[in-house]
């Protein structure tokens, strides 16, 4: 009986595996764990209403939305593929590693650049299209997938890993105020320091994911060239 | 200064809404899409959740919360083949405005660095502002047609579709499994399985403790504070574990565990629906490799470097 509210994370873990629409997955399995822990309908229904109107922020990038579709009608990834083609030797991989590089920075100096929707949709993600679309001149589906998601990683690596060298960051306060009334001394300026060691790791770590990135699609598109 | 911006927040989640109906409204006229009823309600209560949700009783906002799922459940939502891409006409506008077209992109970036350092209570209304102010110089810019700006807003939502209200809709569901006592259970088992004494054994706990749990609620601050006091200091810290230094990894060790959930439905579905993947979950596969060996380095780190 004790463990039966994991009941949820079993009903996600399979919804996913048998890839049944994930919206009505994550109603249902939020539903069922509510009753199955002592909640009544009506609480689960005033719970998941609190939490999807409570949560609207998150959703708030659809206003963004418009001015990136006017942007893109009037010739935003057409330019970027210009410039991106002026730069010599830059690659995909590259390009990503220099924006990881500065958003890394950035974070650490507390500007927290970046953000899938402000940067990687509109600037990151075209660019990165471009650079790719320079060296093999046309790119697959399958390519511009793998790109998009490799875009992806990029911004998610900087942001999380790079987030706490700010001492003022949410992360860094959190660590140092849970410790404090845990009783143990961890000044939020040591730890951020500590988190220098971290974001250095990770800063190397993706540089190595893009090269491997590169050689992946230089091989591929060498070889295609080569069939021909 | 706040309850400005409380209004201008609520302000904002108005104008979304309206977005999100008039999408509904154009789904209703659209010829092209064969779902295009159960796509109109789909988006029209998205309207109603977004214009009126500080005004609708809990319960009625978790019954519509429900009808988007059923529409989605029966498959009743479907995509517009409305919009033709004009490749001329983008190629035409870079040439004239060059660098110009990047403007509005990197106004909307940086107004939002720049307005949250100024004025710090406005942080959850920088992107609203920014979209907003951006918007009006790519019009002042392009000088589009009152129908071209319509366009691209059906077009950009329409695209975005159901995945665009996944992570809102993944933040419920861990209220519900705040509520329901999902993480003590989680941090229970962990701590029950972990020998005590053994200190790289302890530090691997704390580390996948922290990458379990947040996998599972998709916040690594939620999982910081419960599995720090349920495993970081009775088998890290109690050991001799330099704090400093096991907190700041225990942090980033949740943050292995955030690179692998779809829970974390800001992070990793949010760039699916943005850049319009065809894989739902393309972006964590993709970090899974990264996951994987900065767990290790976490667990191998702590040892060496805090003891």
């Amino acid at each position: 009986m004790h463990y039966l509210p994991l009941i949820g994370v079993l009903i996600i873990v399979i919804g996913f595996i048998m890839k049944i629409d994930t919206i009505a997955v994550v109603i249902i399995a939020g539903i069922i764990t509510g009753l199955v822990s002592g909640l009544s309908l009506t609480e689960v229904l005033v719970l998941l209403g609190q939490g999807f109107t409570e949560n609207r922020l998150v959703t708030l990038f659809v206003l963004t939305l418009t001015m990136i579709g006017l942007s893109e009608r009037f010739g935003l990834k057409e330019q970027a593929v210009y410039l991106i083609n002026k730069i010599k030797g830059l690659t995909v991989g590259r390009f990503l590693s220099l924006y990881l590089l500065i958003r890394e920075v950035a974070g650490m100096f507390s500007l927290r650049l970046g953000g899938h929707p402000q940067f990687v949709r509109p600037l990151i993600e075209p660019m990165a299209q471009a650079s790719a679309v320079a060296n093999y001149e046309d790119t697959d589906e399958e390519t511009q997938e793998r790109i998009k998601a490799q875009a992806s990683v990029m911004e998610n690596m900087g942001n999380f890993y790079a987030q706490n060298t700010f001492v003022g960051s949410s992360g860094t306060l959190l660590i140092a105020g849970t410790l404090k009334s845990l009783g143990y001394d961890a000044p939020a300026a040591k730890i951020a320091v500590a988190s220098l060691v971290i974001a250095g790791i990770s800063l190397l770590m993706g540089i190595v994911y893009n090269i491997w990135f590169d050689r992946q699609l230089s091989k591929k598109y060498k070889k295609a060239g080569g069939d021909q | 200064m706040e309850t400005f911006f409380d209004y201008l927040l609520e302000f904002f989640f108005i104008i979304a809404g309206i977005q999100f109906s008039y999408a509904g409204y154009r789904a209703l006229k659209d010829k092209t899409n064969n779902k295009n009823i159960g796509t109109a309600i789909f988006w029209f209560i998205l309207g109603i959740l977004f214009i009126f949700g500080k005004w609708l009783s809990p319960v009625l906002s978790g019954l519509l919360v429900v009808g988007l799922g059923v529409i989605t459940l029966f498959n009743q939502f479907g995509s517009s083949k409305e919009y033709i891409e004009n490749v001329e006409k983008a190629e035409k506008s870079a040439q004239k405005h060059r660098n110009m077209v990047f403007t509005p992109v990197i106004v909307m970036a940086f107004s939002a660095i720049i307005i949250s350092f100024l004025i710090p209570e406005s942080s959850t209304t920088v992107i609203g502002i920014g979209a907003l102010l951006s918007l009006l110089i790519a019009m002042l810019i392009f000088r589009p047609s009152t129908e071209e700006v319509l366009d691209e807003t059906n077009r950009m939502v329409q695209q975005v579709g159901t995945t665009s209200i996944l992570p809102q809709l993944l933040a419920a569901l861990g209220l519900i499994f705040v509520e329901a006592g999902v993480g003590d259970i989680v941090a229970a088992m962990i701590s029950g399985i972990v020998p005590q004494g053994n200190i790289f054994l302890g530090v691997t706990a704390y580390v996948i403790g922290m990458m379990v749990f947040t996998v599972i609620m998709g916040n690594s601050f939620a999982a910081f504070t419960v599995i720090t006091a349920g495993i970081g200091v009775p088998f890290v810290l109690a050991q001799g574990g330099d704090p400093v230094i096991v907190g700041a990894l225990a942090m980033t060790a949740g943050y292995c565990g955030t690179l692998l959930t779809p829970m974390a439905g800001n992070f990793n579905i949010l760039p699916v629906a943005l850049l319009e993947m065809k894989d739902e979950y393309g972006v964590i596969k993709a970090q899974i490799p990264v996951a994987i060996i900065m767990a290790v380095i976490h667990i191998l780190l702590m040892y060496f470097w805090a003891f």
